[in-house]
């Protein structure tokens, strides 16, 4: 199985060189600091603006907007070659990193434990519902929008070289 | 000084997803459904019902923990890009099983770590 866009595995592309021990390394250090820089973009404006009952408005957001980046990001990599080198590094820093650390799921469903505990019997359906189909259809949408992109530039440079 | 905790338990809780997630899925290639994230996001759970219940919420070592670690360690953007990749490739059921599988398996991996430890 070598197909870059293999729907089992998404974030593991099967193509790409074999990773060696360095490089494994130097990734491991991307995804550490993208990790921080996300996980304390997500506590600071949880700190902000969170209110303590009610609608999870930031964790929500924060969710949503997360899935629609990485999706553009995501489909954005794929499209332009392997999983390897450079594009690796930013699939990690970035991807793994920064948008996997400033999303969360921990918290997410601790907010649909409390709200069923609070007796907000409606929320407690509502949110994680709302949350999980507009995320889904965030990525979807990041995902378009990165094919789109990819195909407009392919074009572009296509008409450049018949030019 | 909590900040800086936090940041660091963040980038230690993506690493921990990283390995994590890559060993689920070298071992589970042959399903047709992704593992490595719904392994990620049970265990964070369940892991987040445990310090919740036994540590004082809102306690700096909780916040470190809950917020910093675990909440590096999960991930909702992931689980999101796999339910689309899976819809786009026509394979709508799967897509909800995983969605819905991973969300009913989270709940009761919380409730389970809150329930052990209050």
């Amino acid at each position: 199985m070598t197909h870059p866009h293999h729907p089992a595995h998404p974030t593991v592309p099967t193509t790409g060189a074999p990773m060696g021990r360095r490089e494994h390394l130097m990734l491991i250090g991307l995804v550490l600091v993208g990790g921080a820089l996300g996980t304390s973009a997500r506590f600071a404006l949880e700190h902000a603006l969170a209110r303590p009952a009610g609608w999870p408005w930031v964790t929500f957001a924060i969710n949503v907007v997360g899935s629609c980046a990485l999706g553009l990001l995501l489909g954005g990599l794929a499209g332009r070659g392997a999983d390897e080198g450079p594009r690796r590094a930013v699939r990690l820093g970035c991807g793994t990193g920064v948008l996997g650390g400033f999303t969360t799921y921990s918290t997410f469903v601790l907010e649909v434990q409390r709200l069923g505990d609070d007796g907000e019997r409606l929320l407690a359906v509502a949110y994680p519902l709302a949350s999980v189909v507009v995320g889904v259809l965030a990525a979807v949408l990041g995902l378009v929008l990165a094919d789109r992109l990819h195909r407009r530039a392919r074009a572009r440079r296509a008409q450049g070289t018949v030019a | 000084m909590t900040a800086l905790l936090l940041a660091l338990a963040g980038g230690l809780g993506a690493v921990a997803r990283f390995e994590v997630d890559s060993f689920v899925a070298r071992r589970s290639r042959r399903l047709s459904v992704p593992m490595g994230t719904l392994v990620v996001n049970v265990t964070a759970c369940f892991l987040l019902g445990l310090v919740t219940g036994g540590i004082a919420a809102g306690s700096d070592v909780g916040e470190v923990l809950g917020v910093g670690f675990l909440g590096g360690y999960s991930t909702f953007s992931t689980a999101s890009v796999e339910a689309a990749r899976l819809l786009r490739a026509g394979r709508a059921r799967a897509a909800l099983l995983h969605a819905a599988g991973m969300l009913v398996a989270s709940l009761a991996a919380a409730l389970l770590g809150l329930t052990l430890t209050t």
